[in-house]
């Protein structure tokens, strides 16, 4: 069983990020659960998603989780929020900032004794050039597909298309750019 | 003609929309709706799937929840097949009407996405609004995942239906728990759906002008107990339909429905019993505690609550030491009511375990697997001195003192 924890900010896009690696590592045979967990559901309110994925049926229903994997899509978060909350001693953290990763965790003291765990890519500005518009979480699936290692690329980038086929080619496109971008560029 | 959709073999798709799909594939012809959280997507999509073409039916936009049921009362009088949905507030207002459509025998759909009752105000899931329609004369099917919102809305529009049954029939899935978590679904074609179900055939339809019928006649105390009877034994005897309509469900798919579901209970020392997406959690941990600790744990779960399992319960907990009942309603005053229902089938049994009661997860409040793990452990304490140590009635996951009430007054 692998376990994900999103932290973003409400209309960030980060159930729809749940729902499409999803939907997306549903269609490699594994069973897959993404939820959320909403405050106020205000637009902009810090808010977390969820995901379970693994080889049996899912029937674990309880909100807890200790993450395998912990992703931050909104820069701001990895400071305000508590994001090693429940953490193990492997957990992953891929977070989205625009500072270098030594400058990030010398900000962040909870990160101190973590360091080989963190990755950063910049989901953001990602986003900003290839969709135009600042949804990060498209960017933080390419990066976890590089830090996890579970998929390839092009089948991942496959896979995408598929869940995103009622969009317009323009918006497919954008997005399997920004996939691919931030693949190559998280550290 | 309505259009016919593609889906793939696996889906990955919440609780509402599941349910939404199966509204699709039954080609309901009215649903009447007030829409509210977290039961709101299941009418949405219903009225997007009509606007794009994809069910000949009708959306009928109404001012209440109220209204909503009624309007569905109309239409299914009128000898259409209908459905709705609904959670907490919308449900309690909806109650009224709940009845009327039970004792005129319409067979709706409702689906309740279960949430919290205010006040205080909380848009989360416990089973408030379930326990309250549990006198309403409806048929009450309870899903515990996506998967089941699905394959329960397709077996209740076939149960209710059943010219032997021909009763309303509520779907219940978690709210958020299971209406907003997505996870693999495995749906039949629209075809495979929709013969599966079969057309609708109305009965004493009012749109049949050459045979004029009254819906909603006044019975006094010369008739009303009479109607009042024959409407509870045509609920008590809906269980062979809906054991055969779970058969046939089974032939279809290989997913197999019983009226009370039982997980791991041929050695069972202890129990949970319980309802929702909690009956899955809780097997998961009788799982874990059998391999980490040899504690003999087990699962039963009423798949149907309404007509209530009385002698499948009997059967299932024939053999256990000690049961702990657990409800996610607040009984204000009482016991919780599964307890209740559970401890008055097992009083009448041959065998009588010892049984406890834990309220929980009120307004959403998370059910973890320690949760669960730590109330089979208290069974097994309670199995092994043959004596409940315990108050009769706890609460699980409340901060603050502990609280119970009641205590054990019986001797080995």
């Amino acid at each position: 069983m692998i376990e994900i924890r999103w932290h973003s900010r409400a209309g960030q896009g980060a159930v729809t990020g749940a729902k499409g690696l999803g939907d997306v590592v549903s269609r490699t045979g594994k069973q897959v659960q993404a939820f959320a967990l909403y405050g106020s559901a205000k637009r902009g309110a810090a808010m977390r998603a969820y995901n379970r994925i693994d080889d049996k049926p899912i029937i674990n229903h309880a909100k807890f989780m200790r993450p395998d994997y912990v992703l931050v899509i909104d820069p701001a978060l990895a400071f305000t929020d508590n994001i090693t909350e429940n953490d193990k001693p492997e957990t992953k953290y891929i977070i989205t900032t625009h500072l270098d990763k030594t400058e990030l965790i010398a900000q962040i003291p909870e990160l101190q004794d973590k360091k080989d765990r963190v990755y950063t890519v910049d989901c953001m500005q990602i986003s900003l050039d290839t969709i135009g518009r600042a949804i990060p979480n498209a960017p933080m699936l390419g990066a976890f597909v590089k830090v996890s290692g579970m998929f390839q690329l092009d089948e991942f980038l496959e896979s995408m298309k598929r869940v995103l086929a009622k969009f317009p080619q323009k918006i497919i496109d954008a997005n399997m750019e920004a996939i691919t971008r931030a693949y190559n560029e998280v550290k | 003609m309505a259009e016919k959709m593609e889906l793939n073999e696996v889906e990955v798709w919440d609780g509402n929309y599941a349910a939404a799909q199966a509204l699709r594939q039954a080609q309901v012809d009215v649903v009447a709706a007030y829409p509210i959280t977290p039961s709101t997507p299941i009418v949405e999509n219903y009225g997007a799937f009509v606007a794009n073409g994809y069910i000949d039916g009708e959306f009928v936009m109404v001012e209440s929840e109220h209204a909503a049921m009624s309007g569905c009362v109309g239409a299914a009088a009128a000898g259409g097949r209908v459905a709705t949905a609904t959670s907490s507030q919308g449900f309690m207002l909806m109650i009224e009407v709940l009845y009327q459509a039970s004792g005129m025998r319409l067979p709706i759909i409702l689906n309740v996405v279960n949430r919290a009752i205010a006040s205080p105000l909380n848009v989360r899931g416990d089973h408030g609004d379930m326990y309250a329609g549990r006198d309403s004369g409806w048929i009450q099917l309870d899903a515990f995942n996506a998967q089941e919102a699905y394959d329960l809305n397709l077996c209740a529009f076939k149960i209710g239906e059943d010219i032997n049954v021909r009763l309303p029939v509520m779907v219940h899935q978690d709210g958020f728990l299971t209406s907003h978590t997505a996870q693999n679904v495995y749906p039949l074609s629209d075809d495979e759906a929709y013969a599966f179900i079969g057309d609708y055939k109305p009965v004493d339809e009012m749109l049949d002008f050459t045979r004029a019928v009254t819906y909603g006649a006044q019975t006094e105390e010369d008739w009303h107990y009479e109607h009042k009877a024959k409407q509870h034994r045509a609920l008590m005897d809906s269980y062979t339909v809906i054991d055969r309509v779970f058969a046939e469900f089974k032939e279809k798919t290989g997913r197999e429905y019983k009226r009370l579901e039982s997980y791991l209970m041929e050695d069972a020392e202890v129990a949970i019993v319980a309802l929702g997406s909690t009956v899955e959690t809780a097997l998961l941990a009788a799982k874990q505690l059998r391999e980490s600790e040899g504690l003999k744990a087990g699962v039963v779960a009423p798949r149907v609550f309404r007509p209530f399992p009385f002698n499948e319960i009997r059967d299932a907990l024939a053999n256990v030491k000690a049961v702990a009942v657990l409800d996610r309603s607040c009984p204000m005053g009482a016991m919780g009511a599964l307890f209740n229902e559970v401890s008055a089938a097992m009083y009448a049994s041959p065998h009588r375990p010892l049984i406890t009661n834990f309220i929980y997860g009120l307004g959403g409040r998370d059910f973890s697997l320690e949760d669960a793990k730590a109330i089979f452990r208290e069974q097994k304490g309670h199995a092994d001195v043959g004596y409940i140590t315990t108050p009769l009635q706890q609460f699980s996951g409340l901060r603050g003192p502990k609280l119970g009430f009641y205590e054990m007054k019986r001797s080995k």
